[in-house]
Parts: structure tokens; sequence; C-alpha cells
């Protein structure tokens, strides 16, 4: 009879169990490179979900002041959630102290951000680029729950393990028996990003669309956009 | 009728199980189901053995090691920072500097580490020089309310205080020891083994150095999670001292000649 089947699979089995997934891996790559005067920070903008692109202009940098960009790769509402709550934090710090704050204060401020939510954190990977106090160039990069070390480039994301190596060869020259390593030009280091996303689009799925560099110089930010395969 | 008995047949054991429910029904409270932070869902989230899609990879695997000698303390570590099988750095700063007379070191989660320590940087501001004990105290009993909550540290805290140099062990599951020599981490098995060989209370500076470079030197070649440079320290009557950062891509060649 109907109703005993029904009774046998509600009545004596227990509660359904329902997981809590809060978080999504959405894809995309970050680059930021630090050199002598300026700093370049470039990501792609495709946003996906598994095989599905959501977005193909969803950019995962933001300009935080005129000496700072922020960007990220991970879970992008986490992102776009953490990136709000900075610029909120610097706007106060902004009306306290009637000055924009310097991007290794502004480190060590997304450094306990991130920790404050150690039990649940931001899914996200975060690189931090920009002009110090003296003008020099420099880049964080944070790990999700706010380990942060500054470094001379860095590649987060998706594509992080494609695009690291190549940066470690042609931006640190690691490895080189050389005496005196040359600092990087301007020109050089946006070569060496697009090179990285061109080759980054043929291998990793989630990154293509277009490529956002941001330079960030002395005298401000200027963005530029450049097409990459949408396939 | 037989169809009414096996409707509810089934269900005897689910009523017996509610009555042993409300039988310790007493001093449940909801709200403090609540009131933790979701310990259990972050471990699904990290775990690295767990499939999830979208799992938080936290950096691990290290070696660093400190010791007492006639000198002072030595403090030495690797700076390879490993998330899985992929290293994520080569150049990590596992010797975190609280100030400018107390040292502490780095093993396991980075954040962890760096958070709680420049927490007790802050607290130990006072007029009065801190005690390496009372300061590895604070940090120990900073972290203890966290316990079983997923912090992940392996610390020594060194100084030199009223009483001389100082070398204290501190974890993230409460243990705290004085020593005169420690080792932490993935590599640390390989450590002790050259440390144990060579470690003698009168050695010279020089040689103590040597000794500690060496010991990180070996960690870095059977420790497949320990690499990149060997960080030293010298921890002094007057504060601590950097004393270099050495590759060990070269400290290969100078040890096993060419």
């Amino acid at each position: 009879m109907n109703s005993t089947a029904f009774c046998d699979n509600t009545l004596t089995s227990g509660p359904t169990g329902h997981g809590f997934y809060p978080y999504e891996a959405n894809g995309g790559t970050a680059v930021a490179i630090a050199g002598e005067d300026f700093c370049v920070v470039a990501s792609d903008t495709r946003q996906s979900n598994g095989y599905l692109i959501n977005a193909r202009y969803s950019p995962k940098a933001f300009k935080m002041s005129d000496k700072a960009v922020l960007a990220n790769s991970g879970f992008a509402a986490d992102g776009n959630a953490l990136v709000r709550r900075l610029g909120q934090r610097m706007q106060w710090y902004r009306h306290s102290h009637e000055k924009e704050m310097s991007i290794t204060a502004l480190a060590q401020l997304l450094s306990n951000t991130l920790y404050y939510k150690r039990f649940f954190p931001y899914y996200t990977q975060v690189l931090l680029g920009g002009i110090d106090e003296n003008g020099v160039g420099v880049v964080f990069s944070f790990d999700p729950v706010g380990s942060y070390g500054s470094e001379i480039c860095r590649a987060a994301g998706t594509a992080a393990a494609l695009i690291q190596p190549f940066l470690d060869n042609q931006v640190e020259l690691k490895n080189m028996q050389i005496g005196e390593k040359p600092r990087l030009s301007l020109d050089r280091a946006l070569c060496i990003a697009k090179d990285a996303f061109t080759s980054a689009t043929e291998r990793d799925i989630y990154t293509g669309d277009y490529l956002e560099i941001y330079i960030i110089k002395g005298d401000g930010v200027t963005i530029e956009n450049y097409p990459l395969k949408k396939d | 009728m037989d169809s009414f008995v096996n409707r509810f047949r089934g269900t005897t054991e689910l009523w017996a199980n509610e009555a042993n429910m409300f039988d310790d029904f007493g001093p449940y409270d909801a709200v403090k189901e609540f009131s933790q932070p979701p310990v259990e869902f972050l471990k699904e989230c990290t775990d690295e053995k767990s499939d999830s899609e979208c799992r938080i990879k936290f950096e691990h695997g290290t070696t660093t090691l400190a010791f007492k000698f006639q000198g002072g303390i030595i403090v030495a570590t690797d700076s390879r920072a490993s998330a899985g099988s992929y290293i994520a750095s080569q150049t990590v700063k596992k010797v975190i500097e609280i100030n400018p007379y107390l040292l502490g070191t780095m093993a396991g989660g980075a954040a962890d580490c760096q958070f709680w320590e420049r927490e007790l940087g802050r607290r130990c501001r006072n007029k009065e020089r801190i005690s390496v004990a009372a300061a590895s105290k604070l940090l120990a009993n900073m972290v203890y309310p966290y316990k079983g909550m997923g912090l992940s540290m392996g610390t020594m805290v060194t100084g030199w205080d009223k009483t001389g140099p100082n070398l204290f062990y501190v974890d993230s599951d409460g243990s705290r020891f004085k020593g005169d020599m420690f080792s932490v981490g993935s590599g640390s098995t390989f450590a002790y083994g050259v440390l144990d060989s060579g470690l003698d209370y009168e050695l010279s500076t020089n040689d103590a150095i040597e000794l500690s470079r060496r010991s990180i030197y070996h960690a870095t070649y059977r420790d497949a999670a320990s690499g990149g440079y060997v960080r030293i320290y010298h921890v002094k009557e007057q504060g601590w001292e950097f004393i270099g950062l050495f590759d060990v891509g070269n400290l290969h060649w100078e040890y096993n000649g060419l």
C-alpha cells in the first residue's frame, strides 16, 4: 500500500541534512609587479563558476587611493565585500586624520580585517600594489586569513602556478649567475604582464576576456584595458 | 488493519530516541550552539584532504630552531611556504621581531603566528622591559581560549631580560616549556639530528651561527616542505641582531664541494 512506503521513508529516517556552502570559486588571476618608482597591478575580468562564465567584464582590481590598488581572486562576493569595507575604513581615516592612508598602513589594516574573520574567512587571495611613503613601488600579498609579506612580484588566483615561475624568471631573474641584477623598467613590466596573461588565457579556463592593467606612479593611477581571448 | 499497523511499525524506535532526547533536555541550551564560531564548517572548508572545490588552503611546512650558547641565543629558520604541493613563497619571514629585544618564530598557520605575535608586541609596551617568561606566558594565555578551534602555531619566544638569555616554546595546544634548545616544524627532526651532534654551550659565536645554518640546510635538503633561504638572528644583551640571509642553493655547493 502507498501509505506504508510513505511512512518507511519519512518517519523512520532522521532529519535530512543540508550542508552550508557559503563559498564559491569564481576563478580569475591577478598579477602585481613592483618597480623602483612604479607599480603595475594587472588582472583579467572573467568571472566563472565551474564551466559557466558568469560575466566577461567583472573587474577584480580596485583603486583604493592615488597610491594603492587592490586586486583579489577567489570568491567574488567576499572580495567585493572586503573592498567596500576597506574603502569605508579609509574614508573614516580621511575624516579623522585629514590625510590619505599610506599603503603600509593599509596593508596592516587589511591584514587585521582578514584575521578578524579567522573563523569564517573571506575566501579571497589579495594583492595590494602601489607606492609607499618614500615613493618606492611595493607589492603586498595576503592569504585568506591575513598573513602578509612584501614582495617584488606576485601572481595570485587560478593561473598563479602558471604565471609565478615566469615572473620569477623574467622579473626577479632568479637563479641567474649574474652580478648586479637590474631593476625593471615600466615598459618591460607592462610587456611581461601582458605576455603572462595571453599565455595564461591559453592554458587556464578561468582566465580570459579582458586584461585590466593599473599603473601606479608618483603622479597618480592610470588604467589600461586590453582584450584577451574569449573562448 | 494490517496496513494501519504497518504504518506505525517502524516508528517506535524513533519515539524511544525522542524520550532519551527529553531526558537530556535539562542542560541543553540552543543559544550555546550558535554562540560558537562554525568550527566544524571551517574545518570542512580548509581540510587539505577534503574534495571540496572551494577550500581555503593555508600555508604549512617549516623548519625553525633556536638554541642557547655562551654568547646568547641563535635563532634560525627556513623561508618556504607551501600550500599543498604548490610552493606559495620562498621568501617568508618566519622570524617575527616582536620588539627590539624579543623575537618570535613562526611555524604552523602563518596568519595565526603573525597576528598573535604582533598582538603580543602591543601588550608588551611598558616602561620596564617585560621578562621573556612573562611575555611567553602572555602569548600562551592569549591563544589558550581558542583551543580546539583550529588555531595552529608552534613558536619559540626568545630574548634577553634581567635573568639573562631566555628561550621558551609556546604552541596553540597550550604547551609552554622553558629550554636550552628547540626545533619546530615539519623539518625539525632533521634539524635536531645535526644540532644534537654539534651543539656545545662553549661554542664561539661564529661556530654557533654556522651550526644553525647547517642544521636548517640539512632540514631543507630532506624535508620537501622546507626550503628557500636560511634566515639567522643572534640574541644578545643589547637586543637581537640580524645576521643574514643565505640561499640554500648556494649552501648546497658550499657544503658538498664542487
